[in-house]
């Protein structure tokens, strides 16, 4: 008999009266079903008269006919040049040398074109200055193919000729000149000796000119400090090469401080070699690239920082300073001190704060220890901001005294913390000329938007260090309508010539010296007399003796007003004019691995003070509090908060760059604008902070706030002391496991048969994590070479990123690896267990860090090739793991069986998709991939292929000409952009080879050794210099 | 001595000998020339520059002979330059008409050289040979008319065959008749009984299980084979904007392929040459011989796409000068492989030194390009199974050489023994 006893499901069911209840008898799906645009409008489709029938006859239809459309292939043309340029041979790629000067980067660098399209930045060998191409300018070759580039002149936004900009602007300048206004230029620093001398010739010609250099993240107190001491507005140069002692205060060295270019000397002198390596302690308050990599860091506030120079400037000088600071700090102080003063000549201190009597100190302290590692001869000239002249010309501009505005590089309306004072400033200026490449905040609201070119579409010298020159030549035909600075100078100021000429009839008689002006052009780089010599060394005798004294005794006055807040600038995102380039903007932070992203970087303990908090939702996404922040009375409401392990307690931390709205793609107006806070041109400044209610922020974080868990496996390191004198099987342990109930070397244990690869090439790589900064040029050079797609913020989130070589970090949660690993030991029972590794979870308050660039391991008993049904991976000879994505079926079986977590899966099509809006869904964005790799499609695995199609061409290059592959001829990508040498490809079975010196050094290890999959690609254990004192 | 002194002797009666038999024959031959002579000198020393009736780099010749006095076209022909510098008139006025192309001096020229040639020049223009085309409209309709035999060969044929069957039915029905008469009984009912043969089939299940079992296995073939096919455009022969004939350049006149495909040598791409390639040689060809014609085209037509091709590049024949004015060809890709498939042409044809005619066919014989090979995996896979490395010579083949083969025991190396089938070799 049947019972009618009730089932129910819930508590809800039970209740006669509920509503949802009765509305889920109804509805077989509680929510509208999720369909596209053309089912979604409920009322339209109600209201249609097509029945289920028609539909599907008209879906027979449409799919009978769309096949038999089908059956006929596409007809492809090809279309040959006319006449071919003699240097163009289809698919072969040619290299130009030239120069990135856009007022934030400099570099000399080459550019790969292919079929006259630049698609790819590589490092100059031949330059002598600078570390080569960071990140941004690894991904400037994307910025010509902007979509949202001007086309051309414009004015009240439509379309003008050249002529009748050129007509107009002489025009407005005439009329400045006799109405006795100011004529100014306001750019950005070219350190370019030609455009110097034009801009004096336009002085010449209109009188009234005014030159006004404006850098958006001003190093003014250090100009300020280095003209005063050595009379040239300059800064020194430092040589990290010959150092063995480095103390920094607040310099964030490794990425943009005092124009950057620093990280491969500094490199080069972490590495052990002979039993010595540098000793490098920080002091500072965020935790910063360079504090990353230091050997000891101490988080102090902006304020301390200042304390603790003028202590340090005290212990050094043995005269003793006075200042309030922890007594542990005081001790870190007084040792660094002491370590400084060991090195003697081979020391260097540097600062980052931001104030001229703190770079007096730290000039004067070089010069008292006579460092060998600065450079005040031939300093650096790729700053020239003048922070007083810039807040002048506002109030210039606001009281109606300037004529004619004319800006080159420089975006104010942005950058400018009293940026709405310059827009008002603005409508008093009688004609304004704006060259920029984009309808950006500050040419939206000038007369005149004059397009400009990109850099790659330019001519130009730059002299980035005395003596040290550089070239920049256009390495493809400008796309646009566009006209560069210094050509429309040239027609202003009436001289006939064009700017190429000019620069080169300026170089033939004052640079070159008899030099060769085509090898100059060729080499991209030149070095020679400088042409400021003249100029400044008559001012040098004039010149006050800067009181040190004085300075140190206002330094260790300071004190803060309450929590501080210091300002920087992001590796990825510089000072914000690359903000449209996507690769940047997905581009992880390399500390806090966000990307898409700025937000306010917070120590642990004022979080809990504030009630601010991070935490992780279900699908491994991050979220975080907001917070309203205040400055000087503006507030940006909702910043994002993340909490930074390292951050010092009292201190928070904003990145510049975020935040803007114009000329930007919707997708990458992302964060906030930082600059706002920017008063003063003093990126210290104090704040208030308050949680802001309502939701919290969705982070795009690439790796999460784990911590290592003292899994010293991944990531070995020891202390230099440790290294020196013991076996390397003590501080790079072999993994054992059981065989026949017998500990052995897990390197000697395999389920595999061997294959023999000791004929022909085998390829593997080297990734010395001593070396390694982790700052993340290899990320965005393997993107450009590898067609790696964006994937935008909401993918990321849901960890679909799609790079191939990721650089993780790792925090240790104690102060030490090795504390890890004491306290893992320490652990007994499974309770203890389970809370020890909880709280090993809360990273600790100045963690240890440390890089690790991950891709691809192509091991030699790969787990992935064994699982693919369809055999889509599988291994070549040379080493590489190979992967045939037209073979791929997307079963993903092979990332799950992957130990390293590298293979990355094409979720969607990333490419001609609108969902997608970046630069691979326009016609013009799409001019930078790279031809001779795959665009790989919807649901195929994909991975890092070691750069195949460059070391295959290597060895065409080499059969063709029949002769054996030079050794530093074999390059991937990720190689040829590290300009500190931590990542070196190669062929170990040429043992002259770089890469089988590096394999057979004793701080080689593998990845997971313990699982026996044999890498190809190795580490080197990192070695930190503990030495306290 | 001796020896050498006479036979010295012999040999200056034998040079002075032939030298005066040759003085008399030009002597004979003077002012008049031989044309044979002078028009294989001509195509020699002039047909890069001049054509008899049509202004090239320099002037038409035809009747050149006439316009000058004789001496001063020897004086022409040996230095032009000076002829000009010494300021004659009419040198003067050729050079302004020219400038800057200078002629080439040709002091090699004797007079009596340049006699023939001008005798070639002074040749009536021959008119087009009429003649010529009734023969081929006549050769036309001969192949037109044996087209027609076979049509009429095979109406003849239905013709009787329908008359075979009227036939049949009508003897049939006569001796059914005759049948009927001698009173012969058809068991017709018989056969309504019997059951007819679908049903027995039907019946049958062992055979209905056999027949959908070749049936399936039939139509898996037949599908199967269709699948393979798609993607794949052997024997692909597009119209292209240009009728551009492969036998007339590669056969006829034996250009090198990597004259024109010259990236073929360094590059992926085997490359569709520019224009400017094709004006090298097409700045004085204007025309093809009347040998050159085809049943199937004519001359007209030939030099009617040599004409496409002047107005592409913007080659203003009649001024012998570039107009500016492009029209860059659009050419129709045939062979095409797929995106995720990475070919590399110097490989092959420097390295490898594979013919083109390897993978690209009898090019020399084809009127119209088109796909010779499948370019399916198959075939290259194929290829590189069974062909060996071409090592000899090339030192960067020098040690894997010698232990690869010591390894496999072999002399001579397959690419697969190399490696070349692995997937990372081409896709990437």
């Amino acid at each position: 008999m049947a019972s009618n006893k009730k089932y129910w499901k819930s508590v809800e069911e039970l209740n006669p009266n509920s509503s949802i209840v009765e509305t889920l008898k109804q509805n077989e799906f509680v929510e509208e079903i999720p369909v596209d645009e053309f089912l979604g409008d409920k009322d339209t489709l109600s209201s249609s008269s097509t029945t289920r029938r028609d539909f599907l006859k008209y879906v027979g239809f449409s799919t009978a006919a769309a096949s038999l459309a089908a059956c006929e292939g596409p007809v492809k043309k090809s279309i040959p040049y006319v006449v071919q340029p003699e240097m163009i041979i289809p698919g072969v790629a040619n290299y130009y040398a030239t120069t990135i000067a856009d007022g934030y980067d400099f570099a000399n660098i080459l550019i790969k074109t292919r079929e006259g399209r630049p698609i790819k930045v590589e490092n100059n060998k031949d330059a002598r200055f600078g570390s080569g191409a960071n990140a941004r300018v690894q991904a400037s070759v994307l910025g010509l193919y902007d979509s949202l580039r001007v086309q051309g002149p414009k004015h009240n936004g439509e379309f003008v000729s050249w002529e009748d900009l050129d007509k107009a602007v002489v025009a407005g300048l005439n009329t400045a000149q006799n109405a006795g206004k100011k004529i100014v230029l306001l750019t950005q620093t070219f350190a370019s000796p030609s455009t110097t001398k034009l801009i004096s010739e336009f002085k010449a010609k209109y009188g009234t000119v005014e030159h006004v250099v404006y850098d958006a993240i001003s190093e003014d107190a250090a100009l300020n400090a280095f003209e005063a001491k050595y009379g040239v507005r300059a800064l020194a140069d430092y040589d990290f090469s010959k150092a063995e002692v480095i103390v920094s205060f607040g310099a964030d060295f490794l990425t943009d401080w005092q124009g950057g270019g620093f990280d491969s000397g500094y490199a080069k002198s972490r590495v052990p070699a002979k039993g010595k390596m540098s000793r490098h302690i920080q002091f500072e308050s965020n935790m910063s690239l360079t504090g990353s990599n230091a050997d000891k860091r101490v988080p102090l506030t902006p304020a301390q920082q200042k304390v603790a120079l003028a202590k340090f400037y005290g212990y050094l000088s043995g005269q003793g300073a006075s200042g309030d600071l922890p007594e542990a700090v005081d001790q870190a102080v007084k040792n660094a001190a002491a370590q400084v003063a060991r090195a003697g000549k081979n020391a260097v201190v540097v600062t980052g704060i931001q104030d001229e009597d703190a770079q007096t100190v730290v000039l004067a302290i070089n010069e008292m220890i006579s460092s060998v590692v600065m450079d005040v001869k031939a300093p650096k000239l790729v700053r020239k901001g003048d922070v007083k002249a810039v807040s002048q010309l506002v109030k210039d501009m606001a009281a109606g005294n300037v004529g004619v505005l004319i800006t080159s590089g420089v975006n104010p309306a942005y950058t400018l913390p009293n940026a709405a004072e310059f827009d008002e400033a603005l409508k008093n200026v009688g004609l304004s000329v704006a060259f920029s490449m984009k309808e950006d905040e500050t040419s939206v609201q000038t007369t005149y938007i004059a397009a400009a070119p990109h850099y790659l579409e330019s001519w130009g010298d730059v002299e980035m260090k005395k003596g040290f020159f550089g070239l920049i030549q256009p390495t493809i035909r400008p796309l646009f309508n566009t006209k560069q600075f210094q050509e429309a100078l040239l027609g202003w100021t009436g001289i006939g010539m064009n700017y190429h000429d000019y620069m080169k009839s300026y170089w033939e008689g004052s640079i070159l010296g008899g030099s060769s002006w085509n090898q100059a052009l060729h080499d991209g780089v030149f070095t020679g007399v400088s042409v400021i010599d003249e100029a400044a060394s008559e001012e040098v005798d004039q010149l006050v003796p800067v009181s040190v004294a004085g300075a140190v005794s206002k330094l260790s006055k300071a004190t803060a007003d309450g929590m501080e807040l210091t300002l920087y600038p992001k590796v990825g995102m510089g000072d914000g004019q690359q903000a449209n380039n996507p690769w940047l903007q997905e581009f992880p932070d390399p500390i806090s691995r966000v990307s898409w992203d700025n937000y306010l970087t917070v120590s642990k303990a004022d979080a809990e003070e504030r009630g601010l908090e991070n935490y992780h939702v279900a699908n491994g996404g991050l979220n975080g509090s907001y917070a309203n922040v205040t400055v000087n009375g503006v507030t940006i409401k909702n910043v994002p908060v993340l909490i930074q392990p390292g951050q010092a307690k009292g201190s928070v931390g904003l990145s510049f760059g975020y935040g803007r709205k114009a000329g930007l793609k919707h997708e990458m107006q992302t964060g906030k604008n930082a600059y706002l806070f920017y008063g003063g041109f003093n990126p210290v400044q104090t704040v208030t902070i308050e949680k802001a209610g309502g939701d919290d922020h969705e982070f795009a974080c690439i790796q999460l706030h784990n911590t290592l868990m003292g899994r010293g496996d991944i990531l070995k390191e020891t202390s230099l002391e440790i290294f020196n004198t013991k076996n390397s099987r003590e501080w790079n342990k072999l993994p054992q496991v059981s065989l026949n109930h017998n500990e052995v070397d897990a390197s000697t244990v395999d389920l595999w048969n061997e294959f023999d690869r000791s004929i022909g090439h085998h390829f593997n790589l080297s990734i010395d994590l001593n070396a390694c900064t982790g700052c993340g040029a290899c990320v965005i050079a393997c993107h450009a070479e590898n067609n790696v797609p964006v994937v935008g913020k909401a993918e990321v989130r849901k960890s679909r990123d799609m790079h191939w070589l990721r650089i993780d970090r790792y925090y240790s949660s104690d102060e030490t690896f090795e504390g890890d690993l004491e306290t893992v030991e320490g652990i007994s029972g499974l309770g203890d267990s389970l809370s020890t590794f909880g709280e090993m979870e809360h990273a600790s308050e100045n963690p240890q860090v440390a890089f690790q660039p991950v891709m691809c391991q192509h091991c030699n008993h790969a787990p992935c090739e064994t699982v693919c049904p369809v055999a889509a991976t599988s291994h070549g000879r040379q080493g590489q793991n190979h992967m045939a994505y037209n073979r791929c079926v997307g079963t993903r079986y092979c990332a799950n069986n992957c130990p390293y977590k590298v293979r990355r899966f094409n979720w969607f099509l990333y490419n001609n998709n609108d969902e997608f809006d970046f630069h691979m869904n326009d016609d013009l964005g799409k001019m930078v991939l790279n031809p001779d790799v795959t665009v790989r499609s919807r649901g195929v695995m994909e991975k890092c292929s070691l750069c195949m199609q460059m070391t295959q061409k290597s060895i065409l290059d080499a059969k063709r000409e029949g002769r054996p592959v030079k050794d530093e001829e074999f390059q991937t990508a990720c190689s040829a952009a590290c300009g500190s040498g931590a990542i070196v490809f190669g062929d170990i079975n040429n043992k002259e080879s770089q890469v089988a010196e590096l394999k057979e050094s004793d701080r080689v290890y593998h990845l997971l050794e313990h699982i026996g999959t044999k890498p190809n690609v190795f580490y080197h254990v990192k070695v930190r210099n503990t030495q306290e004192a | 001595m001796k020896k050498v002194i006479r036979r010295n002797s012999v040999l200056r009666i034998v040079v002075i000998g032939v030298a005066f038999l040759l003085s008399f024959s030009t002597s004979l031959l003077a002012q008049d020339g031989d044309p044979a002579a002078g028009k294989s000198l001509f195509n020699t020393y002039c047909a890069a520059c001049h054509n008899l009736d049509r202004k090239m780099t320099g002037p038409a010749l035809r009747g050149v002979g006439d316009k000058y006095e004789r001496q001063w076209l020897y004086d022409w022909v040996h230095n032009s330059q000076a002829l000009i510098k010494s300021g004659d008139a009419d040198a003067a006025a050729i050079w302004a008409e020219y400038q800057p192309a200078v002629m080439t001096a040709f002091p090699q020229l004797s007079e009596a050289d340049i006699d023939n040639i001008i005798a070639y020049t002074m040749q009536p223009k021959e008119e087009p040979k009429t003649a010529e085309v009734p023969g081929v409209v006549g050769g036309a309709t001969g192949g037109g008319q044996s087209g027609i035999g076979n049509n009429v060969i095979l109406a003849a044929l239905i013709l009787v065959f329908g008359l075979l069957v009227v036939m049949l039915y009508l003897v049939n029905k006569t001796l059914r008749r005759i049948a009927e008469a001698n009173g012969v009984e058809f068991a017709y009912a018989e056969s309504e009984k019997r059951m007819p043969i679908w049903k027995a089939f039907v019946k049958n299940q062992f055979l209905v299980l056999v027949s959908v079992v070749f049936l399936l296995l039939g139509g898996a073939y037949f599908a199967y084979g269709y699948m393979m096919q798609v993607g794949v455009d052997q024997g692909y022969m597009p119209v292209q904007p240009i009728h551009y004939s492969h036998r007339i350049h590669a056969g006829d006149n034996q250009i090198d392929c990597k004259y024109c495909h010259s990236s073929a040598r360094v590059s992926k791409t085997s490359g569709i040459p520019s224009l400017n390639v094709c004006m090298n040689c097409h700045k004085s060809v204007m025309e093809v011989a009347p040998e050159t014609a085809t049943a199937e085209h004519s001359k007209e037509f030939y030099d009617g796409e040599i004409q496409k091709l002047y107005k592409a590049v913007g080659w203003d024949v009649d001024n012998q000068e570039y107009t500016g004015k492009t029209e860059p060809v659009k050419w129709v890709r045939i062979h095409n492989l797929p995106d995720f498939a990475y070919f590399n042409h110097s490989q092959h044809v420097t390295v490898a030194g594979v013919a083109c005619q390897k993978c690209h066919g009898p090019v020399e014989e084809m009127e119209v390009m088109y796909q010779y090979a499948p370019l399916t995996m198959g075939w290259c896979i194929n290829c590189h199974r069974e062909t060996d490395v071409k090592m000899e010579g090339n030192e960067y083949y020098e040690k894997i050489h010698e232990e690869l083969s010591k390894k496999y025991g072999v002399d001579k190396l397959t690419i697969a023994q190399m490696g070349g089938l692995e997937c990372g070799k081409c896709h990437y």
